[in-house]
């Protein structure tokens, strides 16, 4: 199915590309309830947290889960220099700045580290910078956090309604993806996915690992660093428990859910969960009972992602067939019983 | 060209390599032969610094480049095809074929899609195979894949970790065929071989490593009469 999905993409592609822009454009004219249009922006927001997530998890294999750190940062450089005046539309970019620069100095002492080792110091930073941010009441408001974050200019208007706001993070969603595109398509992508697919190779073939794990860092701390800035004047408010590890599991949860090391599986990620969460809204804290079952259904049933195509994953579809072997033989035992 | 010097290398306290010392000249084809475990991946592992050496020097060219960085001593042009064909397997053919050129900064576009396609001529299997992941290829396709891979980088030293491993004696007879065709072209080749029939008949000299030491050297047709080597790797 997927195979012939992109045969027809690839077709068509600029048609399809067009169509869809429009359909974007068109979408805050069509919906008129502002809380689905805020749902999108929602959607929007984690699309370019879990695409950043997906740069550093999916295309180098390097295993991030304290990615909430980095939205931190965005967030809080937006909001503190806001506050001091400075342009919002300076500030996006600068923010993405800001956090691919701590991207780098989290890179640099970690870069000989791998796996569940990595994982453990990207997590014990992104708790160290929700503390400092939670104690440090001077810069950060401390428990109160930052209130009455300006919301850009916007063609003479303050676009704080998700109408308007829907256009900046579109325009943002655009380019991250573009970007994203275009690097994983170059010499930098393909040094990434050389030191996924296997290191010792990689650096038998000459990519020097240090600098291009450094890269990745950099590129993934840069969008997310860029998605935390652009929530900041969205929700007009941040404090440091929007930043907590469960932000950072939630963000990974879309990319895995979605496909890992594809270029689409964190939209569908972001769709899929932030829709879900949406619907079982009345369910309450029950809502992250949902969140685990969706990781274990989709580890165990479809392993790639719901975007990752069987074809690059010939390992997996085998499993898949085993396991299906399995269940038949399970389900078999208990018959005789 | 490439030269080691009293190379000694430890896992642990355990000695991999004692005292290793070998010259490589212009345009030879070198072989290392021994048995499981004589040390000869890891001499090449030390000459392209992927293991810490204990101590010996590495010099190419007159150069020392024994603490060089991995990367910067593939840019000199020394290509290691690791063993076990360490291809990237969710990748595909080209993209495998692509990730060769990356230490080369200056390389136009151009100049790389030009090598893809004379790879291309050297083994046609893999045009047949270009958009395939390097999964799907058979034992010898990824052997090859891994040569190619390696050749891509136009080095002046191929390196390879017992390419005949696994495949079937047909395909290896085709890669050994394929050696003398570089060999021609101009590059010089270290090789190692467990199959010592096949590598000391196209070797210009061999070396016999045995725990780590060098026991023997000559020509590759000294050496395929060397009663000694007879009995311990010919099994004649």
């Amino acid at each position: 199915m997927t195979e012939k999905l992109k045969t027809f993409y690839n077709k068509r592609k600029t048609i399809i590309l067009l169509v869809l822009f429009a359909m974007a454009i068109a979408l805050p004219f069509l919906i008129e309830k502002g809380s689905v249009m805020s749902l999108i922006v929602r959607i929007m927001f984690y699309i370019i947290l879990a695409s950043s997530l997906n740069i550093i998890n999916g295309y180098s294999g390097q295993f991030n889960i304290g990615h909430a750190g980095f939205v931190l940062i965005g967030s809080y450089t937006l909001s503190i220099l806001a506050q001091l005046g400075w342009p919002i539309w300076v500030l996006y970019i600068l923010a993405g700045v800001v956090t691919s620069i701590i991207g780098l100095i989290i890179a640099l002492p970690t870069l000989r580290l791998r796996g569940i080792y990595l994982a453990l110091v990207t997590l014990g930073f992104s708790e160290i910078l929700r503390l400092i941010a939670l104690n440090w009441t001077g810069l950060t408001g401390g428990p109160m956090g930052i209130k009455g974050i300006p919301a850009p200019w916007f063609f003479g208007l303050r676009s704080t309604a998700p109408h308007n706001y829907y256009f900046i993070v579109l325009f943002f969603v655009i380019i991250c993806l573009f970007t994203s595109y275009r690097v994983i398509n170059s010499k930098v992508g393909r040094a990434w996915m050389s030191i996924r697919e296997d290191d010792h190779a990689a650096m038998s073939l000459g990519v020097d690992i240090r600098k291009y794990k450094a890269i990745n860092f950099m590129f993934g701390a840069f969008w997310a660093g860029v998605g935390g800035a652009l929530m900041a004047p969205f929700y007009t408010f941040i404090d440091s428990s929007m930043f907590s590890l469960d932000e950072g599991f939630n963000i990974l949860s879309m990319v895995i859910i979605g496909g890992q090391g594809t270029l689409i599986g964190p939209v569908v990620g972001s769709v899929v969960v932030n829709l879900t969460t949406e619907i079982f809204r009345f369910a309450d804290e029950a809502r992250l009972l949902i969140y685990a079952i969706m990781i274990m259904a989709m580890m165990w049933i479809r392993p790639q992602g719901l975007a990752g195509t069987s074809r690059s994953v010939i390992a997996n579809r085998s499993l898949g067939k085993e396991r299906g072997t399995f269940l038949k033989k399970l389900l078999k035992k208990k018959e005789v019983k | 060209m490439l030269k080691v010097d009293n190379l000694v290398v430890n896992y642990g306290y355990i000695q991999a390599l004692r005292d290793v010392s070998l010259e490589i000249k212009e345009n030879e084809i070198i072989t290392l032969i021994g048995g499981n475990g004589a040390g000869k991946s890891s001499t090449l592992m030390a000459i392209s610094n992927l293991v810490k050496k204990t101590s010996g020097t590495v010099t190419f060219d007159g150069r020392d480049i024994s603490r060089m960085d991995p990367d910067k001593i593939v840019s000199l042009g020394i290509a290691h095809v690791p063993e076990g064909r360490n291809i990237f397997k969710k990748l595909s053919v080209e993209e495998n074929l692509l990730i060769g050129t990356i230490t080369n900064k200056k390389i136009s576009k151009k100049e790389i899609n030009d090598r893809v396609e004379e790879m291309f001529v050297i083994f046609p299997r893999l045009k047949e195979r270009r958009k395939k992941s390097g999964g799907s290829l058979s034992g010898g396709e990824q052997q090859m894949l891994a040569i190619a891979r390696g050749l891509m980088l136009k080095p002046r030293l191929l390196m390879m970790d017992e390419p005949s491993l696994g495949l079937a004696p047909i395909i290896v007879e085709e890669i050994f065929e394929l050696m003398e065709d570089v060999k021609k072209s101009g590059m010089t080749i270290l090789l190692i071989e467990q199959n010592a029939m096949l590598a000391l008949n196209v070797a210009d000299r061999g070396y016999v490593l045995q725990n780590g030491e060098i026991v023997l050297t000559g020509t590759g047709k000294e050496l395929l009469d060397n009663p000694e080597v007879k009995k311990a790797y010919l099994g004649i």
